[in-house]
């Protein structure tokens, strides 16, 4: 698809998740709960897929990104008095939301850099590390409720917000990797000697990964915060990111639409699987270990995109 | 001034415990170059083999800490060294030919299985280690109060360290240890026989892992499942202090941190207990990566 095809995509799916969230009051509260997660999951598993998938650059401090993006939406959405339902919402959280991507995307700079230096193992510590000092940080400031946690915050995070940035975010990101630009970041995952070798500005594409991947996670951070109306420091330990981590795995390092059933799933199976829920994370661990053992490309293999799907339909309905 | 001695011996006690760990780590990273993510986590099954042994080995030898101390010792290294065998064993040796990230990924899947899994067997809450070593006061005044449970616990340290020294530079296999972290084709071409020697590293690192979570026991007494994650990431980032790859470097970086933890925690704010280590990580990394003790490594074509 070329550009021009996708960004006709894009308009449709904001449009149709206008017309969804103008039924949002018909959709089963809890149903809508899980939906909305599912819509965040995906934003957060879609940047963090930029990040490890195709740039190739071993990152564990998604909630980190999360939680900057989440806490500075709040303060900015408080400051400035937005209510639900109120017409000033529609200025306010869009302010919110970028005004968090933007200090997500800050910080995505900042480790940006030492990972230009750092291989594979330190760079997955150091952003663990990075995640936590915010964390630390955060627990230590008053005016953002510390451990206490930041209550109050407008629910203003509906059906229409979560989909139109979802939408973005999957337009973004796989027009990006798409581009001809995009294949240096494949090649600096691939090799990146060799990539260097051939003139690709490694530093420039590994900045370029983690401070979009952040940018999108401190989106994600502000749906967040604007749906629970209440967050504290505890929600983004780095738990959080391994579930994120998890995600990308699952759906196959690199490959969008994986990563985005993945997510989905993800999502909507610790809620089926409520009974047997102290398992999960055991569970999310094993599978982890299983995957690289028996499919590190996982689940659903790189082949997985719409027109490879339609090119093996084709083929099927051809007589042989 | 006391109170400053009393910071010091607190911190070496603390750094003793990171010294330790940080050894396993660096070891493996000698002869496999990755990070053995799990490693933080057979310090806290070292400890829990304690918890779950000692109240059984010291009636069976009438109560004397001064023999049941040493038998729950070595049987934690032993679980712990059999439990580090069978993850290189069984997640690693696989892998050992496939691209990095994908023994990265195991490897934290593996810490988090261990994690989560010795929260559904152990249980999530904390439980109190028994008491292993005598906890006798030696010096008290009214400034300075020490107790004999750090020094017991810096001592065998030592004697660790010294028996891990030995192993490595006099036995048959600590040398081949060292050939294979220096050549891995040229000493398996001189008829070293490589797993042999992975497994025997992992033996080490484990064993003094279970030992650290034994002292740490001792020192701190309150374990639970997820105490590993902590220790385990600042005892790697001592392993990057002092050199990654160089045993000694790994015991000196353990105690810098042991002692800069103490001191950010005695005399400034003990809430960012936790963040110190990273923020020194990455002033490692940023400004001297290959660590005190360890020589830059230029990255082969």
């Amino acid at each position: 698809m070329g550009v021009h095809a996708t960004k006709v995509v894009l308009l449709a799916a904001i449009a149709i998740s206008f017309i969804v969230s103008l039924f949002q009051s018909q959709i089963n509260p809890y149903f809508l709960q899980i939906i909305i997660y599912i819509g965040i999951n995906i934003i957060l598993a879609t940047s963090l897929n930029l990040i490890n998938g195709y740039a190739g650059q071993f990152s564990l401090g998604h909630a980190g990104f999360m939680a900057l993006g989440g806490y500075t939406g709040a303060v900015v959405s408080t400051t400035l008095g937005a209510t639900p339902g109120g017409s000033s919402a529609v200025i306010i959280l869009p302010l919110a939301l970028v005004l968090g991507g933007i200090v997500a995307a800050l910080a995505g700079l900042l480790v940006g850099i030492p990972s230009l230096r750092l291989r594979g193992d330190y760079l997955a510590i150091t952003t663990l590390g990075f995640g936590e000092i915010i964390r630390v940080v955060i627990q230590n400031l008053d005016f953002l409720g510390g451990a206490r946690g930041f209550t109050g915050i407008p629910k203003l995070t509906n059906f229409f917000w979560v989909f139109s940035v979802v939408s973005i975010t999957v337009f973004v990101i796989s027009n990006l990797v798409n581009s001809s630009y995009g294949k240096g970041f494949l090649a600096v995952r691939d090799d990146e000697i060799a990539a260097q070798a051939m003139g690709i500005n490694t530093t420039k594409y590994k900045v370029v990964a983690f401070v979009t991947g952040a940018f999108f996670a401190g989106v994600a951070g502000g749906l967040y915060a604007h749906f629970v109306s209440y967050i504290n420091p505890q929600q983004f330990s780095f738990i959080r990111s391994i579930e994120i981590v998890v995600m990308v795995i699952v759906g196959g390092m690199g490959n969008t639409p994986g990563v985005i059933i993945a997510a989905a799933l993800l999502t909507i199976l610790p809620e089926a699987l409520r009974p047997i829920a102290e398992y999960r994370m055991v569970i999310y661990s094993l599978s982890l270990v299983i995957i690289m053992i028996t499919r590190p490309q996982g689940l659903f293999g790189r082949e997985l995109s719409l027109r490879s799907l339609l090119g093996r339909l084709r083929k099927q309905a051809m007589p042989v | 001034m006391s109170e400053l001695l009393q910071q010091i011996i607190n911190g070496i006690s603390l750094g003793s415990i990171y010294a330790l760990i940080a050894l396993g780590y660096t070891m493996v990273y000698g002869v496999l170059r990755f990070i053995n993510f799990p490693h933080g986590d057979a310090f806290m099954v070292g400890a829990f083999v304690g918890y779950y042994a000692a109240p059984r080995i010291v009636p069976l030898v009438g109560g004397s800490l001064l023999i049941a101390g040493p038998i729950t010792l070595l049987l934690s290294m032993l679980v712990c060294s059999a439990l580090g065998v069978t993850i290189e064993k069984l997640a690693y040796r696989p892998l050992r030919p496939r691209p990095k990230l994908t023994i990265l990924i195991t490897a934290i899947g593996i810490s988090l299985f261990l994690e989560f899994g010795g929260q559904l067997v152990f249980g999530p809450d904390p439980k109190s280690f028994p008491t292993l070593l005598p906890s006798a006061v030696i010096i008290n005044t009214p400034n300075l109060v020490l107790r004999s449970t750090p020094v017991i616990v810096i001592a065998t340290t030592v004697g660790l360290m010294l028996l891990l020294r030995f192993i490595v530079m006099k036995t048959k296999l600590g040398t081949a240890m060292r050939a294979v972290s220096y050549n891995q084709s040229a000493a398996s071409l001189m008829g070293i026989n490589i797993d042999t020697v992975i497994s025997f590293t992992f033996v080490l690192g484990s064993s003094l892992a279970a030992a650290a979570g034994i002292l740490y026991g001792s020192l701190y007494p309150s374990i639970n499942p997820l105490m590993g994650v902590f220790p385990g990431l600042k005892a790697f980032i001592s392993a990057v202090l002092g050199g990654i790859g160089n045993i000694p470097g790994a015991a000196i970086g353990g105690f810098i941190i042991g002692l800069i933890e103490t001191f950010v925690t005695g005399y400034l704010s003990p809430t960012y207990r936790d963040a110190i280590a990273f923020g020194i990580l990455i002033l490692i990394l940023l400004f001297k990566p290959s660590g005190i003790l360890g020589r830059a490594e230029s990255e082969k074509v």
